[in-house]
């Protein structure tokens, strides 16, 4: 379990924190979303919750991160990667840039946490076996499609077996069928007990993906609830979130008179 | 005689991987600019008892000519060992295999990554000639217009590596690079035990070498 307590972080020269206050807790086999409008504070929340902010990045964090009960300050990036992995949202600053091809690219994560030869190759290949990617192993990773190259990216971090899973906009340069494909991934991940944090600006995805939703603006969360709940609340659009498709069309169904249950309903 | 003998060698070296032609026009190339100003400098401004020719206030000698003759086979003949090492050998696979043998990972990071960087670094920068050009900056005109539209081009290029190192940095920590310790290897380039004994025949000979330029048996010139 992953819990935050009242973190604030203030980047390095910067004088105000980017994010206040922040309580989240991720439980074992949770998939959390995080919404919230550009510049609202999802990626320093996704920095924070990895420990990469301070831990790598610099700057000043008040409150807690503990995981599985210990305390996070201070130790050292390459022990809180072996207990969080982090996505990012561009797949090419993602990509080391030392791998020849898809697979050693996939491998590197469980090569660098020193494991067996034997062991690495297993989970690459589950990795890619995961995102169904496996006939891009031996391609260069330097050439390929936005999304390949992101499904790419989290196989990296699916290799690392982490426990617990930050995302942050997995699938912003994805198509419907990688982002369902990345959806399908995430679902089984958790499955597996892994706790899952994705920042995301598709509602849509959110909306089938998550049990529980939480909004960030202007750094804080302004709302943290069960996701239909959450996507549901009139105020979303005024923390500049669009609701998903589901909600939409039930506000346009219920507006023309209609009763909003048939969306639901699927009439 | 030595410097003609290692390009004679690395020549047939080449021949027998198929980058003979290629070989000679790279090094070439490279040796080009440094041979113009060696000849200019050694034929007209070295001491010699023997003129050739004489060019204003300057004397062309013979020994100006023979020490920038050798001058220039010298380096050619590091150029051709240079260019023939870059031209057969797989940067990635020589890395790793240092690695192997005991280079730290990051070391060995950095050096796989500066080599890849470049053509990474080319596609960014023929992306922002493109931009660029597309916002009316002549970078195809005089040398003038070149001159003025580089500023503008290499200013982005500097500073979205930068970022992108920085994102990259981050990436790689988050995938345990910075864990201590030896990493297990998934792959070694092939190591057949001709090749073995070649290396360790040419580190002897390279030790007896020097060893016999040192005691003064083996002359120090061309």
């Amino acid at each position: 379990m992953l819990v935050l307590r009242g973190a604030s972080y203030r980047y390095a020269g910067y004088a105000k924190p980017a994010v206040h206050d922040i309580d989240l807790t991720l439980a074992d086999g949770e998939i959390v979303g995080l919404v919230g409008a550009n510049e609202a504070g999802k990626s320093t929340i996704c920095l924070v919750a990895s420990g990469l902010a301070p831990a790598s990045i610099g700057g000043g964090l008040t409150g807690s991160l503990t995981i599985d009960g210990e305390p996070m300050a201070g130790r050292p990036v390459h022990e809180l990667a072996a207990r969080v992995a982090v996505g990012f949202q561009d797949p090419a600053t993602q990509r080391s840039g030392i791998a020849a091809t898809v697979f050693e690219e996939v491998a590197l994560g469980p090569m660098n946490l020193g494991l067996p030869a034997a062991e690495t190759i297993a989970r690459a290949r589950e990795a890619l076996g995961l995102l169904r990617i496996g006939d891009l192993a031996e391609r260069d990773p330097s050439r390929l499609s936005g999304g390949q190259g992101q499904l790419v990216a989290i196989a990296s971090l699916l290799a690392m077996r982490p426990r617990h899973v930050v995302l942050d906009e997995p699938t912003a340069q994805l198509d419907p069928e990688g982002t369902r494909l990345v959806a399908e991934a995430l679902r089984s991940l958790a499955g597996t007990g892994t706790a899952l944090l994705v920042a995301e600006q598709k509602t849509d995805l959110l909306d089938t993906l998550c049990g529980r939703v939480m909004v960030v603006s202007d750094g804080r969360i302004v709302a943290d609830g069960p996701t239909a709940e959450v996507l549901g609340d009139e105020r979303l659009e005024g923390w500049g979130v669009e609701p998903p498709s589901r909600v939409r069309l039930a506000r346009l169904v219920q507006a023309r008179g209609l009763d909003p249950a048939l969306v639901e309903a699927g009439a | 005689m030595g410097p003609l003998a290692i390009i004679a060698i690395v020549l047939a070296c080449a021949a027998v991987a198929g980058v003979a032609g290629r070989l000679v026009k790279v090094s070439a190339l490279f040796t080009l600019p440094i041979a113009i100003s060696v000849v200019l400098v050694s034929v007209f401004t070295r001491a010699g008892t023997t003129v050739l020719f004489t060019i204003g206030p300057f004397d062309a000698t013979l020994e100006g000519v023979e020490f920038a003759a050798q001058t220039v086979v010298r380096l050619f003949a590091i150029s051709t060992a240079i260019s023939l090492f870059g031209m057969t050998t797989d940067p990635r696979a020589f890395v790793l295999d240092l690695e192997r043998r005991g280079l730290s990972p990051r070391f060995a990071f950095v050096a796989a990554a500066t080599v890849e960087a470049v053509p990474a670094m080319a596609a960014r920068a023929a992306t922002i000639a493109a931009a660029q050009r597309s916002r009316g900056l002549d970078t195809e005109g005089s040398v003038l217009a070149r001159a003025r539209g580089f500023l503008p081009l290499i200013v982005p290029v500097v500073l979205s590596s930068l970022t992108e190192v920085e994102e990259r940095s981050l990436a790689l920590e988050v995938r345990a690079f910075g864990r201590p310790g030896r990493r297990h290897l998934l792959w070694a380039p092939g190591d057949r035990s001709w090749e073995r004994i070649l290396r360790w025949g040419l580190a002897v000979v390279l030790a007896l070498l020097v060893v016999a330029r040192v005691a003064g048996i083996v002359p120090g010139t061309a």
